[in-house]
């Protein structure tokens, strides 16, 4: 483990930001989107800022670079400090100088952030270009190097490739190595890994690390991971609605947190290294509108602290020594609240006598995609799915993780009958579910409901909630009579935490939590008894996770539901199902019983994923040697022969080429498949 | 690449083939055919014996299906046929005039891509201020006035301020360019106008988006030279849509000439398609149908070209 850089409070911060003011003049009003944020960043240290989207993490760093959204956008207030210059007051030309010079930014999504149709060799040779002067021989031998230092391998062919011949991986490398170029003083990179898959993740952040402190950069990192804060943030600032509320170093903010908008943040997150069984705390209710805040505390509203004095605003003020946190009860609040909680703890159901209601054989889905063949003619077949099988037990939570790509919502398509299945056997309560037409599939499309990852492109804008959750309702004709239709839907509003009156809303006019729950009232409606659950949380912030997450378990209780649920966050997965399957490149590695699995995982990728997930506590990341896996993704246009996995394995030896491993028991209810187990 | 471009030529055929049927049903379902025309010209009599004599000679007494294999066969052989006013082959009228008519619409879409491409990219960064009102006034405009009128116009403003007219007889650009240009360019310049205001149009509102796309983001906070991020980052992507829309436009300014060659009183192609039509002069109205269905997909291709060598997206 590299030092945690201390410094005494008397070195001068490198970047300091003061009461810094934005707002934006929109057509709907002024969006204060940044009102009252100070953070510091001193030299060689890495600092994040942690939030709910649309707090103004993104916006504060934009401003930092002087890139904010034009003419909408404007500084209202505030100096933003860096090596003894104010940069709000320099002039363009100065500030250019600056950019890609001593501040270097990464951005969030790697897919559009570079330019599609220059190549990467210029794209990272311009910086240096521009501000070290180095001849067109100098900066492509400096990108060559630079390639190399951020892990690309082959550099020399690579520059002359573009973006789209390069993954997200790599291509969010190339925006690190983009960043190095002129060895700035500070980087700041807003989301980095957000876009990629956990173990690339890993890969990206354990080499910026290693890099900043090679090098002695300071690193700003924006997310909204808190398990990614914990492994690499040597400080902590915490954001609310447009402000700092907490800030410190990691072991304070994580262990002893001063703002009750941080305790809860803390309880709400599923976590990897905890035992289950019990409820996820949550913080209720919503973040502020910015466009109209509330005066006084702008965490009242959701605040279980509150008391008359929070009317007024409170100061972003020192608890002890350097960790300051803007609350009014801020040495009041019950010590080490975020360590334990006191969630109630919800019986274990025994599922071992429960009978199986969906049972998958040997599935198996191949797309066929064109080949670029001219006169037609050619395809090529991508094998997304291949000899998978597993059950669900009535009732039972079934999760399935894995990367992007790996076959998992390909899966959930054929299970629900969107797709229809290559080869294999899908049998739902005893009936074959492949081979189900006309009246039949009818009765077992009402049984199989699903609720989809993005709740905002899921439900049709041009129709009211009360429509969209109404629809099934008539289609099937439940409900005959129109004012019976209104009562269901009420009844169902409330049963998913909404209220009756919100049927007349539109989904635009409804959060992104709010509009999940509308997508599961919607797919409760038929009353079915199997629901497919596509990366339901993965589109909402750590807070809203925890609400839904909780609903999704209170409404398997009370209906005695039975989910396959799809995500890629191992911890949410962990938290909500009872057995879990993990997936690679179109077929099972591993299926055992959550606890299990987690604890003792066998097969070598379940492994790799979960040393590859950080979890939020900098005491445990601290004590992990940091094991990335190493390798990109293959494609599934040509998959690797024998164990797909072997390209990538740490443990493969030569027989993994050639053999395809079953999935077998390789200890009582644990399936692994790999030869060496 | 060459496999592709053998690809989108062979296509050209079927395509091609479509175009010749339509064209030669749809142009003898119109009552009346050219012998009329040509022999009893306003009102003379002639018999109807001679009538029938000079339609065997053309050939138009056979069935209509007998009379397009027979055209298929010809143009199959590059044999176009004869007009059937002046008995001159097609191909000879035809490229006695589509010198002229090609130079005009190549200068004309010059001076267009020419006055477009910096009036666009200006509008779009200085959008919402006084340069983009009068660009948008401007372009507008183009769009508004018909080029006949525009035409007309620039020769009455010749006429009566400099009390001269540009010379009626063609010469041919390698022999006296000066002469040449002083015909040549105002009708350029008049179907011109419109050609750049479309295309202005539509580079202002590509680079309005592309300016919004995180590379530019991504380019700013490198510290590039606002001028570089201009030209080098936000162009070559902005360039793309543009590219189409200067292809489509060629093609219909070749169509746009039938009426400009008729106001500058040039003999091109455009006035050679009109007087073939007033005399029911099937032949030469079939192989000029043709021809501009031609560089109509020929035009297509190119653009597809060009897109591909600009974006490295695309490969062929
Ligand atoms: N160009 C803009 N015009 C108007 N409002 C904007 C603009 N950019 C951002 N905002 C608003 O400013 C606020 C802060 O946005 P910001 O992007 O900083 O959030 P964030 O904390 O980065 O969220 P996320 O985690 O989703 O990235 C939001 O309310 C957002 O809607
Ligand atoms: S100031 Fe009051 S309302 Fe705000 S966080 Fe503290 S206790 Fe809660
Ligand atoms: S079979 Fe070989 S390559 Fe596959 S997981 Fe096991 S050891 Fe690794
Ligand atoms: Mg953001």
């Amino acid at each position: 483990m590299t030092t945690r850089h201390q410094h005494g409070a008397s070195a001068e911060p490198l970047l300091s930001i003061e009461d810094l003011h934005v707002h934006f003049v929109t057509s709907r009003g002024v969006v204060r989107a940044v009102e009252g944020v100070s953070y510091q960043v001193h030299k060689g240290e890495i600092v994040a800022v942690v939030g709910e989207s649309g707090c103004g993490k993104s916006v504060t760093s934009l401003t930092v670079m002087r890139l904010l959204a034009q003419p909408a956008g404007r500084v209202v207030g505030g100096r933003i400090m860096f090596e003894g210059r104010d940069l709000l007051t320099l002039g363009d030309e100065e500030m250019r100088a600056i950019r890609g010079r001593d501040i270097a930014m990464i951005f969030q999504e790697p897919m559009t952030s570079l330019n599609p149709v220059l190549s990467i060799g210029l794209q990272i040779m311009e910086p240096l270009t521009i501000h070290l002067g180095m001849s067109e021989a100098q900066a492509r031998a400096r990108a060559v190097e630079l390639m190399g230092l951020v892990g690309i391998t082959d550099p020399e062919r690579r520059l002359d490739q573009f973006p789209h011949q390069l993954s997200g991986g790599m291509r969010q490398r190339v925006m690190i190595a983009i960043g190095l170029a002129c060895n700035p003083k500070l980087i700041i990179a807003d989301e980095p890994t957000t876009a990629l898959d956990v173990t690339i993740q890993a890969q990206i952040l354990e080499l910026m690390k290693d890099l900043v402190r090679r090098l002695g950069i300071a690193l700003v990192i924006i997310t909204h991971n808190l398990g990614i804060v914990a492994r690499y943030a040597d400080r902590v600032n915490v954001m609310y609605a447009a402000r700092t509320v907490e800030q410190g170093t990691a072991d304070e903010v994580f262990l002893t947190p001063k703002h009750p908008y941080a305790i809860g943040l803390m309880r709400s997150v599923p976590r990897l290294d905890r035992p289950r069984g019990q409820r996820l705390e949550t913080i209720e209710g919503l973040p502020p509108n910015l466009l109209k805040p509330p005066t006084g505390c702008r965490f009242a509203e959701r605040c279980p602290y509150r008391i008359e004095i929070c009317a007024t605003e409170p100061p972003l003020a020192p608890v002890d020594g350097d960790h300051l946190s803007a609350c009014h009860r801020a040495r009041e609040l019950p010590l080490a609240a975020a360590a334990t909680s006191a969630a109630a703890v919800v019986p274990a159901v025994d599922l071992s006598a429960q009978p199986t209601l969906l049972e998958v054989e040997h599935l198996a889905k191949h797309f066929k995609v064109p080949a670029r063949g001219l006169l037609g003619g050619d395809t090529r077949t991508v094998k997304a799915v291949n000899d998978v099988s597993f059950t669900i037990a009535r009732g039972e939570t079934l999760g399935l993780v894995g990367e992007s790509g790996c076959g998992k919502t390909t899966i959930g398509r054929v299970v629900l009958r969107l797709d229809d299945p290559t080869a294999g056997e899908i049998r739902y309560d005893g009936q074959d579910l492949g081979r189900a037409a006309g009246g039949e599939m009818q009765k077992l499309r009402r049984q199989i409901q699903v609720i989809f990852q993005d709740p905002f492109s899921s439900l049709n804008p041009r129709m009211s909630v009360g429509e969209i959750i109404g629809e099934p309702l008539s289609v099937y004709r439940l409900e005959p009579d129109s004012r019976r239709v209104k009562e269901r839907v009420g009844e169902l509003l409330t049963q998913v935490g909404l209220f009756p009156y919100m049927a007349e809303r539109y989904p635009h006019e409804l959060s992104g939590g709010q509009r999940q729950r509308v997508g599961i009232a919607r797919a409760l409606a038929l009353e079915p008894s199997f629901i497919v659950c596509d990366e339901p949380v993965s589109a909402l912030d750590v807070s809203i996770q925890g609400q839904i997450i909780n609903l999704l378990e209170d409404l398997q209780r009370r209906y005695g539901l039975t989910f396959l649920f799809i995500a890629h966050d191992l911890a949410v997965v962990r938290h909500i199902s009872h057995r879990v399957a993990v997936m690679y490149l179109g077929r099972i590695m591993e299926v055992a019983d959550r606890d299990t699995l987690y604890a003792a995982p066998q097969h070598p990728y379940t492994q790799a994923l979960l040393d590859a997930a950080p979890v939020p506590d900098p005491l445990i990341e601290r004590s992990r040697a940091p094991r990335a896996l190493t390798g990109e993704l293959p494609s599934p246009l040509n998959p690797p022969t024998g164990c797909v996995f072997h390209t990538r394995c740490p443990k493969a030896v030569e027989d993994c080429r050639h053999i395809v491993p079953e999935l077998r028991e390789v200890r009582p209810n644990q399936l692994a498949a790999c030869i060496r187990l | 690449m060459i496999s592709y471009l053998a690809n989108r030529t062979l296509m050209m055929v079927p395509t091609l083939f479509g175009v010749a049927v339509l064209i030669f049903f749809l142009l003898r379902v119109v009552p009346g055919d050219i012998v009329e025309v040509k022999l009893r010209g306003d009102g003379g009599t002639v018999s109807a014996e001679t009538l029938e004599a000079e339609r065997k000679r053309m050939g138009l007494d056979k069935p209509l299906p007998a009379q397009f294999a027979d055209w298929m066969k010809g143009m199959a052989t590059f044999d176009f046929g004869k007009s059937m006013w002046t008995d001159r082959p097609v191909t000879e009228e035809i490229a006695a005039r589509i010198e002229l008519s090609i130079e005009v619409a190549i200068m004309a879409s010059i001076i267009a891509v020419l006055i477009a491409i910096p009036l666009g990219t200006l509008s779009a960064l200085f959008r919402d201020t006084w340069i983009d009102y009068v660009i948008r006034l401007f372009t507008i405009a183009g769009l508004a006035v018909p080029s006949f009128w525009l035409g007309m116009l620039v020769i009455l403003s010749l006429l009566s301020f400099f009390n001269w007219l540009p010379p009626i007889t063609y010469t041919p650009i390698y022999v006296d360019p000066i002469a040449n240009l002083s015909q040549l360019i105002w009708p350029a310049m008049a179907v011109g106008y419109r050609y750049a205001a479309v295309v202005a149009r539509m580079v202002r509102s590509s680079i309005i988006e592309v300016m919004k796309e995180d590379y530019i983001r991504t380019a700013r906070a490198k510290g590039v030279y606002e001028r570089l991020v201009v030209s080098r980052h936000a162009m070559r992507n902005a360039l793309l849509p543009a590219i189409t829309v200067i292809g489509l436009e060629f093609a219909f300014l070749i169509g746009g000439l039938v009426v400009t060659e008729q106001v500058f009183n040039l003999n091109g192609i455009g006035k050679l398609f009109v007087q073939a039509v007033s005399r029911n002069d099937f032949t030469l109205i079939q192989t000029m149908v043709m021809l501009i269905a031609t560089i109509f997909i020929a035009v297509n291709l190119i653009v597809d070209v060009l897109y591909a060598a600009l974006d490295p997206r695309i490969r062929y």
